[in-house]
Order: C-alpha cells, then structure tokens, then sequence
C-alpha cells in the first residue's frame, strides 16, 4: 500500500482576484517557462478586470514574441489584442533595459557634468551592461518604480534568466554590499579628506595591492576604478540601503511569490532551495507552479497492459501475413511510454511534495506547441486557474 | 567511473569527423537545453580511441560532478570518464575541472609573475571578487585563459589534452564571453592583463577554436541559438569558428506519414483503434480508443511542431547533429548512448 500525499491545490484565481495582491514575482531556474507563466497571469488578471503591468527581465525577447509585440523597451506598452472587454480591465507588457534604467538612476541623482563623467567611465559601462547582478539589481529598481508610480493595481514580473533561482534574492544584496563594501573604502580613502589617517591602518596592504594591481593590470585601469568609484559613492551614499529597500518591497504584504518549476530533478532541486530560501527570509510564497506535466487522458490503461497488448498484437498468427493493426500498435506503445513518463513525474513531485507539504500546486500540462500568442497564453491561463494539484 | 559493456561501434576505425584541427570545443545552449550533458557526451566522444580530453566548466555550480555521478570536482584536473576500448580502437580518458576564477587569478600570477603568496593574500582581501565583479570581462579572460592554457599545455613532448570542452556560458552571454580583447580593451588598454587578453583571443579566433550550439527543437530555444550564431557571425571578423548544432531531446516519429497529418488534424480512423484495442482483448472502457487517439494527435502535432523548428535551423547553414530524447532518467547509460550518436554522425 503507497500513502500519498496531496499537496493543497494553489488557486490562482482568487490570488488575481484579490486587490491587496499588488505583485507577483514568478521566479525559478533556467528554461521553465517563468516568462510564459508571467504573461498568463498577467494576460488572465487583465481579462478577469485588473489592470496589469507585465515586467520581463529576459534580455531573449520572450515576453515579446509570446505576447505578439515586435519589440519591448523600458516603457510599459499596451499589449494588442488583450482588450479586456466586459470586466474592464488592461494590460500593458514591458522589457527591462537594465543598461537604460542604470543610466536614468545615474542621471537622475548626480549633476549634468558628473553624470556625464559617470556614463562614460568605462568601468560604468561594464558594471552596467554585464554584470550578473546588475540585472537582478535592475529588475529590483523598476519594480520599485512601477509600484510607486501607481499606475498599474497589479505587477506580475518575471526574473532574470539566472542559472540558479537564488541569485534573484542574492544578486542585489551582493551588489549592495560590494558597492559598500571595505574594498571600495579602501579605494577611496586616498582622495578623501582625512584618507591619512584611514589609510594608515591598511597601509601594508594597500600598498601591496596597488604593487600588484600596477603590475598586473597597469596604472590606468586602478585609476578609472578609483575615479568611477569615488563618482558612485559620492553619487549614491549607501548602496547596501538601497539594495535593502527593494528587498523589504519584496516582503511587504501584497507581494506573492510563485515558484515554476518542470517535472524534472534539477528544476524540482531548484525549486525546493527556492521554497526553503523564502521561507527563511520570510518572503511571502503563494505557492508552486508545476509546468510542462505529461498526462495521460486514458489513466485506466497502465503502461504494462498496454505494451502488453502492443505485443501481443505485433505476434503475427502462422496464417497470416503482415502484423495486425498497426495504429493500434504504434497508440499502444506511445501510450506507454507516456504512462511511464507521467509516472516518473509523478514521483518527482511527490518527492519535492514530501518534504513541502503546505505548498500549494499546479500543474500545466505540456502543450504539443510552443505558446507563441495571446490564444496560447489563455490557455496556459486556463490551466493555472483549474487548481488541480496533484492526480 | 563506469564504463559501458556492449558497443555500437565496433568496427569503426580512425575517420574524419567534421571538426579535425579543432582543439578548443566551446558548447553553449540555452537553460533547460542539456548544454552540460551535450557537453559532457562529445568529452567522452571524442576520447574514443585513445585520446585524453579535459572537461571544463565555468559556472561553479558542479553541473558536471551531477553528471558524472562523482563528488564535488575541486579546481584540479580529475578522471571522471573513460571512453571503452573496441577491437580496433584503444580507450580514452576524459579528464574534468570546475574552473573557477579566483584559483585561476592565482596560477596566473604564480606562472607569469611568481605571485603566488601576493594572489592569495589579494584574494583574501576580496580584490579578486571586487576586479571581477566590477569587470566581468576580467573574470571572463581568466577563465576563458584557463582553457587555453590547458589546450596548449604540453606534457612529455606531446600535447597533454588532445582536445578541451568548454562548458561555457549560455547562449545569451557567449557573445561577450568570448569576446575578451574586446571587453577587457575598455578597461585595460596596455598593460599584461590585456596582453593575456589579447593572446587568449587570437586563440579563441584561431580554426583551432570552435563554438557548438545546443538546443531542443522548441521555438524560443532555436530563436536564441539562430540570434546566438547570428551574434557570433557579427563578431567574426577576427575569425570567429562557428561549429555545429547538437540538437537534443529528439523525440522519434512513430507514425507514417498519412497517418501522421490524419492524427494532427484530428482525423484518425478511430474504428481502426476500436478494433485494434478488441483484437488484442483489451475492453473499451470509458472511451479508451478516443483517449488513444488523442494521444496520438498529441504526438503528431509535437512531430510536426519538430520538424519545423529543425528547417529553421538548416537555414543557419551549420552542420547539425540530432541526439534522441532519453526517455529514462538520464544517467551514465544514457550519456554513452549520446556519445555513440554524436559520433555516428560525425561530430566527433
């Protein structure tokens, strides 16, 4: 006898629904279908009378090509064809351009002349346009404009492409602090008023530091980090508080995280250091969406039985000269094999269920095409909202 | 380390395969595509026959120990894999290491300026993790220096490597990955780390490099591997060698084509299913010969939905390799299986 356990059903509905729900983070590892999942909700919130703002932080222009738009830029746009009709509701769909938002807070907080020093630092431009962090950073930022700006009652965001769902919690605290770190001080301190005395303490290493950096990298590369260095601090005072800011955005109530995940072990492992990660940090989770599940709509018939009844039927009688129905042989083993594959999923959920009991949970089932229009994204919307955990 | 019994390729001696004179195998691919476990089948791939390949990754996240099945790799040059020998082919090794930047800071400053000592106290300090976070393009040269290094290491008056895997960044950050001169020649415009810059790039360049993408045949993953190549086209100047396109997860098509476009359109001859599922005794309960059928137009419409991704990625002109969906849990079994077909096709 197997004892199972049923994870409660996440209802995706009554969390669009419900006003004080004001973001949704979709978060999870590489290449589960978060951006899709995003543009469902968003799509779905949008028809059911809310008014939305999809951000999407996927330099691959996903959200764009799912939600029929030829290009996204840092602005919310409304998405064609999502009319929300009888309930009233919108929806607009924007990219986050991380170098473009780097830029804007730049320009904003420092004078003409020093913002102009500060973009054309080439240090800057690295650190804004391909840090990993800096995307997570970003994302942070805009979120934390749009929900100022207060345009929209719902922002559904969707996370950047990282290889682990943790550096979305990580990456912005991690730049925080190496923006306002000792190093940085160090850098620093020789230019500032009273550095002597600073620097008198970290005399011997810094000394050796800058031998090694002159040697290594050559004088002129230590000078533009130093002079980018003392632009940004004098810029931004405390980047650690702002990085902290956007963070407690995350756990204000009206936030809901939603954790995606595909029937497969690493994303299943991911989405199981993500849960317990959450919970540490209090973020609120509203639950774990299971995407691309294999179902099979005959159940009854148990993948042996049918390979069974393949072979069987392949058992070609003395008198007769060809195999016998072979549809119904290629059907048999196609449904065993799906049977066996629904099986295997099945287990991996249950094992990720074992251990998180509470979570809610749905499941999406795998769609034989690639979702790529607003129809595609009802559907997959359709299917969240049918609050079936596990069968 | 495990080795597999039964062998496909008995019989198959020394041939061209379509990359000869390469050394360098970059392999990148979206997430979620099995970069790493392309990555890790063309390792044992090309070891057949003899031959000592090192496996490199580059993303700290010991994708390749998972692999393997073995512990955590450290940053040193561990076996992991041996390619079997055949009647006419001796075995091979396949070597591994989790590169990581601030072990690769490290060696280079003991091999070129005897630093040893200065680049662990540097590292201590946090200077290694404050220059590479504030440059990737540092951190990416020591890492991409670091497989240069071992592809052109010699050991016993021949080549210690005859081949190097590259684990590398994913599609959407090869471009700079690779591109280190350029990235780094912002930061550092004379001096010896855009010296080593430079060297490692002309490297990179050279038709001993190659860069192979890995996708599935879904839409948004052969989206980003047409923009990734088309990317790497316009970086090529310097000769930049695109190399193939390993296409994995291909699901087999098990119907004839008549029967295929009737099951796509929904049009199967269902009576033909009635009389299958009674002829092999099986009772048609709640509809089971509907169930079936719409099974099996799932099935056509994903061949199909297939075979259209795969012409859009003949039109990038590259050779392709196609590696079969393993439908078990992907395990070592299954990586030898890949291997075999990456061969077979010429890959490797």
């Amino acid at each position: 006898m197997r004892i199972e356990q049923h994870p409660p059903a996440l209802d995706v509905d009554r969390l669009l629904d419900d006003p004080r729900t004001r973001i949704i983070v979709c978060c999870g590892s590489g290449g589960v279908g978060k951006t899709t999942t995003a543009a469902a909700l968003g799509l779905r919130a949008a028809e059911r009378g809310r008014h939305v703002v999809v951000l999407t932080v996927d330099p691959a222009r996903r959200l764009a090509q799912s939600m029929g738009l030829s290009s996204l830029d840092n602005t919310p746009r409304p998405v064609p064809g999502s009319a929300a009709g009888a309930a009233g509701g919108s929806l607009h769909a924007m990219m986050l351009d991380m170098k473009r938002t780097f830029d804007e807070i730049v320009e904003a907080h420092a004078d003409p002349d020093r913002a102009t020093q500060i973009l054309a630092n080439p240090f800057y431009q690295s650190l804004s346009s391909s840090f990993a962090g800096t995307q997570e950073y970003m994302a942070m930022e805009k979120l934390g404009q749009l929900r100022r700006a207060n345009e929209w009652d719902l922002i559904v965001v969707d996370t950047p492409p990282s290889r682990s769902a943790l550096d979305f919690l990580d990456a912005p605290q991690r730049l925080g602090r190496f923006l306002d770190g000792r190093l940085i001080r160090l850098l620093t301190a020789p230019t500032k008023v009273g550095g002597r005395a600073y620097m008198r303490v970290f005399t011997a290493g810094f000394t050796m530091m800058t031998g090694v950096f002159t040697k290594v990298i050559g004088t002129q590369l230590l000078r533009d980090v130093q002079t980018f260095v003392i632009a940004l601090d004098t810029m931004f005072g405390g980047f650690r508080e702002r990085a902290e800011d956007t963070y407690r955005l995350l756990q204000a109530p009206g936030t809901s995280f939603l954790v995606i995940a595909t029937p497969e072990p690493d994303a299943l492992r991911e989405a199981s250091y993500f849960v317990e990660r959450l919970s540490a940090d209090q973020m609120p989770l509203a639950g774990l969406v299971v995407n691309r599940v294999h179902r099979s709509a005959a159940p009854q018939l148990s993948a042996a039985r049918s390979l069974a009844a393949a072979e069987a039927l392949q058992t070609v009688p003395a008198q007769a000269t060809a195999p016998r129905h072979p549809l119904t042989v290629t059907a048999l083993r196609l449904h065993a094999e799906r049977m066996q594959l629904a099986e295997r999923e099945h287990r991996l959920e249950e094992s990720f269920t074992a251990a998180h009991p509470v979570i809610p949970m749905v499941e999406v089932p795998a769609q034989p095409e690639d979702v790529h229009d607003l129809d595609g994204l009802r559907a997959v919307g359709g299917e969240l909202a049918r609050g079936v955990g596990l069968s | 380390m495990w080795s597999p019994g039964g062998d496909s390729l008995h019989g198959v001696s020394a041939r061209d395969t379509d990359w000869e004179g390469v050394r360098l195998h970059v392999v990148t691919g979206k997430g979620g595509t099995g970069k790493t476990t392309v990555a890790g089948a063309l390792a044992i791939a090309l070891a057949y026959g003899g031959r000592r390949v090192l496996l490199i990754e580059v993303e700290g996240r010991q994708g390749i120990a998972r692999l393997f099945d073995s512990p955590p790799l450290p940053y040193a040059e561990r076996r992991v894999a041996v390619a079997p020998s055949t009647p006419t082919l001796p075995g091979g090794d396949v070597y591994a290491l989790a590169a990581d930047p601030e072990a690769a800071l490290i060696e280079y400053l003991e091999m070129f300026y005897n630093l040893r000592h200065a680049g662990t106290a540097l590292t201590k300090l946090g200077v290694v993790d404050f220059a590479t976070t504030i440059a990737p393009g540092l951190r990416d040269v020591l890492l991409t220096g670091k497989a240069v290094e071992a592809t052109r290491r010699r050991s016993g008056g021949r080549q210690k490597y005859d081949a190097v895997i590259m684990d590398a960044p994913p599609t959407g950050r090869i471009g700079k990955f690779l591109n280190v001169a350029t990235e780094v020649s912002g930061l550092a415009k004379v001096g010896p780390i855009r010296g080593h810059a430079d060297t490692v790039q002309s490297f990179i360049k050279s038709p001993q490099t190659a860069v192979h993408f890995v996708t599935v045949l879904e839409e948004m993953p052969v989206q980003e591997t047409l923009d990734g190549i088309a990317e790497l086209r316009g970086l090529a100047q310097g000769g930049l060698q695109l190399g193939g396109i390993m296409i994995n997860m291909v699901r087999p098509e098990d119907l004839a084509e008549d029967q295929l476009r009737a099951a796509a359109a929904g049009t199967l001859d269902q009576h033909e299913l009635d009389l299958g599922l009674k002829d092999a005794g099986i009772e048609d309960r709640r509809g089971l010969a509907s169930s079936l059928a719409a099974e099996l137009t799932d099935h056509a419409r994903e061949a199909l939905a297939q075979r259209a991704q795969r012409d859009r990625l003949a039109e990038a002109g590259q050779p392709r390799y196609e590696l079969p969906l393993i439908t078990s849990q992907m395990d070592l079994a299954g990586l030898y299986q890949l291997a075999a077909a990456l061969r077979e096709q010429g890959a490797a």
